[in-house]
């Protein structure tokens, strides 16, 4: 800022008015809340993730596909996949907000909430044709 | 003045006249602190975690579809850079973990004393380190002894 410039104040409005149209948007609690939720119900999912990845550890296919034909594992397997999704959503979504300006942020939230949905339901698709393909114990 | 939030940067100077106020000061300035690194490195690490989940998911999916996606993704997973790859996605998660606890607490109200986070900083970086260490030694052993067996057993 060139220091011999002195500024003017020329905008006449109140500091109650400044102060409206800079304060709170109304909103933000929710998206915060539910950052919060999700993050304390994956604490005791990744728990089991940590147990799970341990019993997989260098498994080959068929391990992977009884494993996961045990409904409860799969019920886990859903929980985790959608929270983490709806997680890693919001958080990126706040990374959004502090560094995409201007008109590019609508675009680059939509572009987020669309690959987060998209990943996350082929998530569960894919945990779903695991836990409901014909189990290949019955036959043999 | 053109917006009206320049109205915010207008202020006083002791002998009445107005002047305009500097924005915020740019990192460089600060003295560097571990709990400003331990921030930024938890949203990095959300960030690592997010990407390594998308992966995560190609190694479900790989699973689900049959026996050679199923060889096609050990490929990578067998291979010295997916290794790594591995390591550090367990990393970002278990780092974002420790993070996430520690925002949990502040947000209940415990440990946000400016003293009590510098003394938990260091804490979170040794829980952090010594959980990979030993998440990743007991992973890559279970994966060694279960491929050792099927060795033995053809």
């Amino acid at each position: 800022m060139n220091a011999s410039h002195t500024p003017r104040i020329d905008v006449m409005r109140s500091q109650l008015g400044r102060a409206r149209g800079l304060g709170s948007a109304k909103t933000g609690v929710d998206h915060w809340w539910l950052e919060r939720m999700s993050a304390v119900a994956l604490v005791p999912l990744s728990g089991w993730f940590v147990l799970q990845v341990l019993r997989l550890a260098g498994a080959e296919q068929q391990d992977v596909v009884e494993w996961g034909g045990k409904p409860a594992n799969a019920s886990m397997l859903l929980a985790l996949m959608v929270l983490t999704f709806y997680h890693m959503q919001l958080g990126l979504q706040v990374i959004i907000d502090d560094y995409v300006h201007g008109k590019a942020h609508l675009p680059a939230s939509l572009l987020l909430k669309g690959a987060a949905l998209l990943i996350g339901l082929f998530a569960v698709i894919a945990v779903l044709k695991l836990a409901l393909a014909p189990s290949t114990k019955a036959g043999a | 003045m053109q917006d009206v939030r320049d109205a915010l940067y207008i202020g006083h100077r002791s002998d009445g006249t107005l002047t305009r106020r500097p924005m915020s000061p740019h990192l460089q300035v600060y003295r560097f602190r571990l709990s400003m690194f331990l921030s930024i490195a938890n949203r990095a690490a959300g960030v690592a975690a997010a990407a390594g989940s998308v992966l995560g998911v190609c190694w479900l999916n790989a699973a689900s579809k049959g026996p050679e996606s199923f060889k096609k993704v050990q490929k990578v997973t067998r291979n010295p850079l997916g290794k790594l790859a591995l390591a550090g996605w367990t990393l970002a998660l278990v780092y974002h973990f420790v993070a996430g606890l520690r925002h949990l607490a502040w947000d209940a109200g415990y440990r946000f004393e400016k003293k009590e986070i510098n003394e938990d900083g260091p804490v979170a970086v040794g829980v952090t380190v010594g959980a990979t260490l030993v998440l990743l030694a007991s992973i890559f052993g279970v994966a060694a002894c279960r491929s050792r067996k099927k060795k033995k057993a053809s």
